[in-house]
C-alpha cells in the first residue's frame, strides 16, 4: 500500500524531482538523498558504514532528550502532580477542620440548650416552690383568722350560754316561787327558793 | 535492489542528507538522524506544550503527559523499589523516546529509527552500562552477588553462577534485538502485504478481487503494529526497570 502510494506520488507530483522509480520510492523527506544509499548491497540495518553517524546522532538527540526530560519536563510534571496532591490534601484538611468546627458548634449549641433547659426547669421549680409557700402561708393566715373567728364565736357562745344558764336559774327561781305560791298559797322567800333550785339543779 | 519497486527492505535504507566526514569517519546527517531529531522534537514538544499551562485540573493532552509520567513512575517503583527512583528520568526518557520513535515509524514514508540494530543496541548498552557502573559504584564487588542467587545448594552453585553470567551478558543483546526485530519484522510484513496489493492490482479484475485479502491483512497488520509499537516501548522500559533493580538491590531477589 505504501509502495503504490509512493509510486503514485512520485509519478504524479514528484516526477520531475525524482531520478527514477527507486528514488521515487525513497521517503519524501529524503528525496534529495543519493539513490541506493551506500549501495553496499548489505541488508540496511546491518550496514556498518552507517553506524558511526547513527551513534553520533542518537547520542546527540537522546542526550538532549534526556536533559530536557530531567531538567525541564519531569520537574514540571512532578510539580503539577505535587501541587495537585497538596491542594487535595489541603482541601481535605480544610474540610475536616470545617467539620470539626461544625461539630464544636453543634456541641456548644447542645450544651447551651441543655443549660437553658436546666435554667428553665430551675425557674419553673423555684416559681412552683414560691407559689406553694405563698399558698401555704395564705392558707395558714386564713386558717389562723378562721380559728380566731371560731374562737371568738365560741367565746360568744360560751358567754351566751353562761348568760342563758344564769337566766335559767332566775327563771327557775321565779317559776318555782310561782309554782310554790300557787300550790301552797304562801309566800316563800327568794333565798329559800334559790337554795332549793340550786340543790335540785345540782342533782 | 535498485529497480525493484517492492523491495521491503528499502524503507530501512539510510540516506545522507548533509554529508559530514570527520577524520575519515562518516558522521553524515542522514534520514535516520532526521527522524531522531523529529522524535526528540515531537516527544519533548508534546510533553512541553501540553504541560505549559500547569492546570490544576488537567485537560486531555495534559492528562496524557501526566499519565505517561505516573505510568513510568509506578512501573519503576514496582520494578526497582523506591531506591530505583533516581533512574526515573532515564527510564522515562527511554520509554518516551522509543515510543515516539516507534509511533513516528508507523506514519507512511517515515523512517523507523528503532528498526536499526545499532540504535537499539546503543540504547540497550546505555541501560546495561548504567546498571554496571551504578552497581559497582554503589556496592563495589558486592554487586557480583547479582550472579549468586540466594538459597542455591553449593554443588549447583558453579552451574547457576555461569548461567546467571550468560543471562546477564545476553541482556543487552536480547533487549536490543527484541525491539529491533519487532519493528523490522513488522514493517517488512506490512510492506510485503502492501506489495501484494499493488502487484495483484495490476493483474486486471481478478487480481483486484484477489487484492482485497492482502489489503484487509494490511489494515489488520497496521493495527497490530501500533500495538507492537507501544508494547515494545513498554517492554523495553519494564526490562530496564528489572535490570536497574539488580543494580539497586544486587542479590536481593
Amino acid at each position: 500500500m505504501f509502495v503504490t502510494a509512493a509510486y503514485a506520488q512520485s509519478t504524479t507530483t514528484e516526477g520531475a524531482e525524482t531520478h527514477d522509480a527507486v528514488a521515487g520510492e525513497v521517503h519524501t523527506e529524503t528525496g534529495v538523498a543519493h539513490e541506493g544509499g551506500h549501495g553496499s548491497g548489505v541488508f540496511p540495518p546491518f550496514d556498518s558504514s552507517t553506524f558511526a553517524s547513527q551513534l553520533l546522532w542518537l547520542a546527540i538527540t537522546f542526550g538532549l532528550f534526556y536533559l530536557l526530560m530531567a531538567k525541564v519536563i519531569m520537574p514540571r510534571i512532578g510539580g503539577i502532580l505535587e501541587n495537585r496532591h497538596d491542594k487535595i490534601a489541603q482541601d481535605l484538611d480544610e474540610a475536616s477542620r470545617s467539620k470539626a468546627e461544625a461539630d464544636a458548634a453543634i456541641a456548644s449549641y447542645e450544651q447551651e440548650l441543655a443549660a437553658a433547659k436546666a435554667k428553665g426547669n430551675a425557674i419553673a421549680s423555684s416559681a412552683r416552690e414560691a407559689a406553694k409557700t405563698k399558698a401555704a402561708a395564705e392558707r395558714a393566715a386564713i386558717e389562723a383568722s378562721l380559728n380566731d373567728k371560731i374562737f371568738a364565736a365560741e367565746v360568744r357562745i360560751a358567754d351566751i350560754k353562761t348568760k342563758a344558764l344564769a337566766d335559767v336559774g332566775s327563771i327557775a327561781e321565779e317559776t318555782a316561787g310561782a309554782v310554790v305560791e300557787q300550790l301552797i298559797g304562801g309566800k316563800v322567800s327568794k333565798a329559800e327558793i334559790a337554795t332549793a333550785v340550786k340543790a335540785s339543779s345540782a342533782k | 535492489m535498485a529497480g525493484d519497486k517492492v523491495d521491503p527492505t528499502h524503507q530501512f535504507m539510510i540516506n545522507e542528507i548533509i554529508p559530514i566526514h570527520i577524520g575519515g569517519v562518516n558522521f553524515s546527517f542522514t534520514n535516520a538522524s532526521l527522524f531522531m531529531v523529529a522524535t526528540l522534537v515531537v516527544a519533548a514538544g508534546f510533553l512541553y506544550f501540553t504541560t505549559s499551562t500547569r492546570s490544576l485540573v488537567p485537560g486531555r493532552m495534559q492528562s496524557v503527559s501526566e499519565i505517561s509520567y505516573e505510568f513510568i513512575a509506578s512501573m519503576l517503583r514496582e520494578g526497582a523499589g523506591s531506591h530505583g527512583m533516581k533512574f526515573f528520568p532515564m527510564v522515562f526518557s527511554l520509554f518516551m523516546f522509543i515510543l515516539t520513535a516507534n509511533m513516528l515509524g508507523m506514519v507512511p514514508y517515515f523512517f523507523t529509527i528503532t528498526s536499526q540494530i545499532i540504535v537499539t543496541f546503543a540504547l540497550a548498552l546505555f541501560v546495561i552500562g548504567t546498571v554496571l557502573v551504578y552497581g559497582f559504584y554503589k556496592h563495589g564487588l558486592g554487586f557480583l552477588n547479582v550472579f549468586v542467587p540466594s538459597g542455591v545448594p553449593g554443588i549447583l552453585l558453579p552451574l547457576v553462577v555461569s548461567i546467571e553470567i550468560i543471562s546477564f551478558l545476553s541482556r543487552p543483546i536480547s533487549l536490543s534485538v527484541r525491539l529491533f526485530a519487532n519493528m523490522l519484522a513488522g514493517h517488512i510484513t506490512l510492506k510485503v502485504f502492501a506489495g501484494f496489493v499493488a502487484s495483484l492490482g495490476t493483474l486486471g479484475a481478478l487480481g483486484i478481487g484477489g487484492a482485497v485479502l492482502p489489503l484487509i491483512m494490511t489494515v489488520a497488520l497496521t493495527g497490530l503494529e501500533f500495538l507492537v509499537a507501544f508494547l515494545q516501548a513498554y517492554v523495553f522500559a519494564v526490562l530496564t526497570c528489572m535490570y536497574l533493580n539488580d543494580a539497586v538491590h544486587p542479590g536481593g531477589h
